[in-house]
């Protein structure tokens, strides 16, 4: 997968061929060594990520119990959305649990690219619509505690 | 593998038979796994089965068979601690002796994965009446093309059969990911929910057979995200998990919609069951 252009990649399967030609002009290949902190809660939100290869963790620490892993992102997920909405700062900490292999997206250059372009915008909020709707189900489901013992 | 025809019929289904405990092993803080010894040496069963469990003058409770459906020399069970008969059962030591009826119930169609990819899909407790059909995917290894299994628990210190995930990972014809709700930071596995292995398993979703047990909740959304995926309804099946009480559909104590869980199912097509998943009064 590491190889394929950012057309290829499913997270923007469907997307017009100038669109993609915008993301192309404001991505970057990034790699971070296992153990770096991708970006820390309340940094702020200069970029995003789409996952090539490897295990990322987000956390957030819980003063008195230390860091507590909420998800792992993989290959193919988005990391990082704080990007699209003020005050563009991280929510969550961002770690390289393993070697990591990423696409790097420019968020401010991009953020002017979909001012300028509604449906650009229209499109990639699309997507991101759909990598929150999935994480809040996810989170909503964390939170039920379904594997817990029957009251 | 023998067929639910080729199973002996059972004479007296209500009449629980003497089992003799052989060893009562603790695997989770509240779950258990007893390994029974039948009368006469033998108690044949297909993956996907259960019995009903009776601790004498106490009660009785519908329990997954966990074991090896090749060694029917010895019944195994898993069980939570969660009510009366399984609290007492829980401190059965060797040589005591339980009722056992059974088994009851349809058998998780692993026939039907001949070919194909099989995807199992556990979660929590769901794992123990998935482990018999494991056991004849690993057996028969051949059959079959790619074997995923799929398994979520609610943190690393509460994954049931830990030891036995561990020797199936290192298997190279099989792909087992893990998943846990929640995880500090000296666990190096996934974190986040069952379904979202789904999206990232290596398997053909178009030549594919599901089964999948867990919490039903659970359940619902993983059939959807398989769904999502292309895998088709039918080639998905479930263990449903009800108050059974005759094990024979007697009663209607296991009554889910026009069926009866002990006797129509536990496993059933996801096709039969979809209707009454979003019904809250079955």
């Amino acid at each position: 997968m590491t190889g394929l252009t950012i057309a290829e990649r499913p997270f923007f399967e469907g997307m017009a061929p100038a669109h993609l030609d915008i993301l192309e002009a404001v991505a970057d290949r990034v790699s971070f060594p296992s153990g770096t902190t991708i970006f820390r809660e309340g940094g702020e939100a200069t970029v995003w990520y789409l996952v090539t290869d490897g295990v990322v963790t987000l956390e957030i620490d819980v003063p008195g119990r230390g860091p507590h892993i909420l998800q792992t992102l993989h290959e193919g997920d988005v990391l990082g959305w704080s990007w699209l909405f003020p005050p563009y700062r991280w929510s969550f900490d961002a770690y390289a649990r393993t070697d990591i292999e990423a696409i790097a997206f420019d968020a401010g250059r991009l953020r002017a690219a979909k001012q300028d372009d509604a449906s650009l915008g229209y499109a990639l909020m699309q997507r991101f619509a759909q990598v929150l709707v999935r994480r809040m189900q996810a989170a909503r489901l964390q939170l039920l505690d379904i594997y817990g013992t029957p009251r | 593998m023998a067929l639910l025809a080729d199973l002996p019929v059972i004479s007296e289904p209500m009449a629980p038979v003497p089992f003799v405990v052989r060893s009562n092993r603790d695997e989770l803080e509240d779950t258990y796994t007893l390994q029974l010894e039948p009368p006469g040496g033998s108690f044949e069963f297909l993956p996907g089965q259960f019995t009903m469990l009776y601790a004498f003058g106490i009660g009785e409770v519908p329990i997954s068979i966990s074991g090896d459906p090749a060694l029917p020399g010895t019944l195994t069970q898993t069980i939570r601690g969660v009510g009366a008969v399984t609290r007492a059962l829980r401190i059965a030591r060797p040589g005591d002796t339980i009722g056992v009826r059974g088994p009851f119930g349809t058998a998780w169609p692993v026939d039907l994965a001949e070919g194909k990819d099989i995807v199992i899909a556990a979660g929590g407790i769901g794992l123990a009446p998935l482990r018999p059909a494991i056991y004849q995917v690993l057996a028969e290894r051949d059959r079959f093309e790619r074997v995923v299994i799929l398994y979520g628990a609610r943190n690393p210190s509460e994954l049931l059969f830990a030891d036995e995930l561990q020797d199936w990972r290192g298997r190279l014809d099989a792909d087992v990911l893990v998943t846990v709700d929640n995880a500090g930071r000296d666990w190096h596995g996934s974190v986040g929910v069952v379904t979202k292995l789904i999206r990232r398993a290596p398997f053909d979703p178009r030549n594919s057979v599901a089964l999948v047990c867990g919490p039903q909740i659970m359940m619902r959304f993983t059939a959807q995200e398989l769904v999502t995926r292309g895998v088709p309804h039918d080639a998905i099946h479930m263990s449903m998990e009800r108050n059974m009480k005759c094990a024979i559909g007697f009663c209607g104590h296991c009554q889910y919609g026009a069926k009866f869980i002990c006797r129509d199912g536990p496993v059933f097509e996801y096709p039969a069951l979809q209707p009454y998943l979003l019904v809250k009064e079955v």
